[in-house]
């Protein structure tokens, strides 16, 4: 019996091994959706924490174990970010990209923050993996389970909320 | 699919995203979190309830008081 099927028919110590296996891809992926070190780690051991309770759901045979393993993970990034949306303000574990602007781009900036804070989760995770992370639409699609079109429609349709909030402070966006 | 942001807008607001949100594509995790995850396991891990444990008392003291109902109880199984 592999791996996979221990796992599958409940032995811990085959879960124990998939964890140390796959835990800092997980954790990886989890902080690019909610930018926040110690969320990432709660987030990660909430994921294999489905996972382990979904354990007789996943397919040993037909399963691909890193890419459920993701899904779960997009799911529960998800989560994290609709309860936490009111509260959440990106946390200061990772710098900014430019200490040292001029401050005429403070305002702009601070807006820009907001804004994208305050999209509905759902865009805000895609256009943060799509618009700053740089994956790839297929990446997110298989992620999220939704269709690389559906994707493109998000990432559009959260730029569209960007601008439009943008625009409503007078904010004109202009990349110099 | 991999056709992304084509529009000079669209870019500029990307550009402008990712210089207020450094990409985190290096980003490690810097401990196990194994420790955690078997926590969270034996919080969660399923008990047998104290009135359970308790009848079982029961039973086993009423045997060793009055062995002689054993057949009985034997019988009535």
């Amino acid at each position: 019996m592999d791996l996979l099927e221990r796992f599958a028919a409940g032995d811990l110590e085959a879960f124990e091994a998939l964890f140390r296996q796959h835990q800092r891809e997980v954790y990886a992926w989890t902080v690019r959706i909610v930018r926040d070190t110690g969320a990432a780690e709660d987030l990660t051991v909430e994921t294999f924490w489905r996972i382990y309770r979904a354990r007789q759901r996943f397919d040993p045979a037909a399963g691909n174990f890193r890419a459920w393993a993701r899904r779960i993970a997009t799911n529960a990034a998800l989560d994290h970010l609709r309860h936490a949306r009111k509260e959440t303000e990106l946390s200061e574990d990772f710098p900014d990209a430019h200490r040292g602007d001029p401050a005429t781009q403070s305002e702009l900036r601070g807006h820009l923050r907001r804004a994208f804070l305050g999209l509905p989760p759902k865009y805000r995770l895609v256009a943060t993996l799509a618009l700053i992370e740089d994956e790839p639409y297929q990446e997110i699609a298989d992620a999220v389970g939704i269709s690389p079109a559906l994707v493109k429609v998000r990432v559009f349709r959260a730029v569209r909320m960007l601008r439009g909030k943008l625009n409503s402070l007078g904010l004109e966006v202009t990349a110099k | 699919m991999t056709d992304k942001m084509n529009h000079p807008d669209e870019q500029e607001l990307q550009a402008l995203l990712k210089r207020e949100f450094l990409p985190l594509e290096t980003a490690e995790l810097q401990r196990d979190l194994w420790p955690r995850m078997l926590r969270r396991l034996e919080a969660h891990a399923p008990r047998v309830p104290w009135f359970d444990w308790a009848l079982a008392a029961a039973v086993a003291a009423m045997l060793l008081l009055f062995p002689n109902v054993i057949p009985a109880l034997l019988y009535q199984l």
